[in-house]
């Protein structure tokens, strides 16, 4: 793997495990300079750990890990004055107003109170936050607690950002405004390690994305390359009688059928002309058909063929 | 920045935080210093008189309010240490210990500021609780030299208690733990000399009575407020204090610094 500029996060080897479960089973990672970094995988794929390992908040068992040029175990605090972290969960103080939040930071940060004070107002402002500046955090929505948990991380202007599922919870609008943020962020030059479930949120963002899954890291490449590991999407045929289903069960041996449901999943690229081919096939076979559904690609597609795992349709096939 | 100077100023920051806690939720204090006020009411004015009469020939109410108000500001000290427990598993529970872990800063300074903020919010109850006892009739003897002394040792013993309480906030895996972990506290002074002579308690108990760390304070309170003797009390209250003080504080820290769960 090679990059352009000198890397941010270098990680070999990454080992976690609590008790007999394995967490993380060996993570090389390298992300580049001022790029965003997405961390792509389902819920307990390892995601939240190693976002826990880099910013120093708990101890690998194996492997090295550098941020910015500092060894992780040996320098811990030339890291952390190094990193910003928006974790998974919220990381303000509800008890505190937004701008005691931001003022906290300004302090632990050792900005000086008069550079502080003009940091927190920047803050504010950019993060939309200047109405509810005055009122406890815990009065909040969610979409403002995010931006005050985000303005927050950037008090100190840390080069590396850790952002564990940034937008998870949010709705459609805040989810668009947290991604106009952070590609903001990455222009200035920070570097960005991203977590999330959403194919999306990675494709939007990151210029390099990696899959977890159980982890380990099963690809890595750009949203370009990985998207060609992709197959198209499916089309699901729903039936009123298990005759019909039969029938273009029968016409069809390639697609997945399950009885329960009277439903036939159909490989399709979802495009106009492969649904009225479908269509016209099961047509002169005089199936009668009781509805259509078209599926893109998601993420359990992209899963299933990273993880090699033989998804039903392919298993059908054999 | 020198490791002391960057103590003094995150620890003073996090003090700020806690005192804006404290601020903004005032019924934590009220609560903390409402229970010793009924307690030194309830001793006074409905146990005093027969208590009193047990204190010797001439006792009376009168003298048992100036007897048990040592033993009241000890349970002053105590019940803070309990508040203390209760906010520190509150904080922890909370995700910006998480942020504060990650950042370049004192470590311990997140519980350096609990105990800061304790030590005040408990000097302030002390301050209270000592002026309702005086209304009821505590009358110390005590020149400014011994209240400057009685004031240090209470300082002392509540900064014990404090990093006592933290450390029990860290290790209990919930708040109603760390709300019943410190519960014993606050009964010591009533297995000690706080509210009746050990010398009328059955062997085993005085035995307890007169060797727990909370006697000597008390004895040591009583001697510098009201005049009684003192002794070797002293030396064992400071040394007692200095002892949890720095065992405790061990103990926090080594606490703190455990990978987080989960």
């Amino acid at each position: 793997m090679s990059s352009p500029s000198r890397p941010a996060i270098v990680a070999t080897g990454l080992r976690k495990s609590y008790g007999d479960k394995v967490v993380l089973n060996g993570i090389d990672l390298e992300i580049a300079e001022g790029t965003i970094f997405a961390l792509l995988g389902p819920n307990g794929a390892g995601k939240t750990t190693i976002v826990q390992i880099l910013s120093t908040l708990i101890s690998a068992d194996g492997g090295d890990a550098r941020v910015g040029g500092h060894d992780l175990t040996r320098d811990p605090d030339a890291v952390r004055g190094l990193i910003g972290v928006t974790g998974q969960f919220s990381a303000v103080d509800n008890l505190l107003t937004g701008r005691e939040n931001l003022s906290l930071m300004a302090d632990l940060r050792h900005l000086g109170s008069v550079a502080g004070r003009r940091r927190v107002v920047e803050l504010l402002e950019q993060f939309d936050l200047t109405g509810a500046a005055d009122k406890p955090a815990a009065t909040y929505s969610g979409g403002m607690r995010r931006r005050l948990d985000l303005a927050m991380t950037l008090v100190g202007d840390p080069r590396v950002i850790f952002l564990d599922e940034p937008t998870t919870g949010l709705d459609p609008r805040s989810r668009r405004a947290m991604w106009q943020i952070i590609r903001d962020l990455v222009a200035d030059g920070v570097t960005i390690l991203l977590t999330t479930q959403y194919l999306e949120e990675a494709d939007q963002l990151a210029s390099r994305i990696a899959f977890l899954d159980h982890g380990r890291l099963i690809a890595e490449g750009s949203p370009h390359e990985l998207k060609r590991l992709i197959p198209g999407g499916h089309v699901v045929l729903q039936f009123a009688e298990p005759a019909g289903l039969d029938a273009a069960s029968g016409l069809l041996p390639a697609a997945t059928r399950d009885d329960a449901a009277l439903t036939l999943q159909v490989a399709s690229d979802g495009g106009v002309g492969s649904l009225r081919a479908l269509l016209d096939q099961l047509d002169r076979a005089a199936v009668n058909v009781a509805g259509l559904t078209v599926h893109g690609p998601d993420l359990d597609d992209v899963f299933l063929t990273l993880t090699g795992r033989p998804d039903n349709e392919r298993a059908m096939a054999r | 920045m020198s490791t002391l100077t960057l103590a003094a100023r995150d620890s003073s920051t996090m003090l700020r935080r806690n005192l804006l806690h404290m601020r903004r939720y005032p019924s934590m204090t009220l609560l903390l210093i409402g229970m010793p006020v009924i307690l030194l009411l309830l001793f006074v004015y409905v146990f005093g008189g027969t208590l009193g009469a047990g204190l010797g020939p001439t006792g009376d109410r009168a003298q048992y309010a100036n007897y048990v108000t040592p033993g009241i500001l000890l349970i002053t000290v105590a019940s803070g240490a309990q508040g203390t427990a209760i906010s520190v598993a509150m904080d922890m529970t909370e995700g910006i210990i998480a942020r504060f872990r990650t950042m370049a800063i004192f470590r311990p300074s997140v519980l350096t500021g609990h105990v800061l903020g304790s030590l005040l919010q408990t000097l302030l109850s002390l301050a209270v609780v000592t002026g309702v006892a005086l209304l009821v009739g505590f009358r110390p003897t005590a020149n400014p030299v011994e209240w400057l002394a009685a004031i240090g040792v209470l300082a002392m013993i509540t900064l014990a208690l404090t990093w006592l309480s933290v450390a029990l906030g860290l290790v209990s895996e919930s708040v109603e733990t760390a709300s019943n972990l410190p519960m014993p506290l606050v009964l010591l002074p009533f297995l000690g000399s706080g509210f009746v002579p050990t010398d009328s308690m059955p062997t085993a108990v005085r035995w307890f009575a007169d060797y727990q760390p909370f006697t000597p304070v008390m004895e040591t309170l009583r001697g510098l407020l009201l005049g009684t003797g003192i002794g070797s009390n002293a030396v064992l209250a400071v040394v007692w204090c200095a002892v949890i003080t720095v065992l405790c504080f061990f103990w926090a820290r080594a606490l703190y610094n455990r990978n987080p769960a989960r």
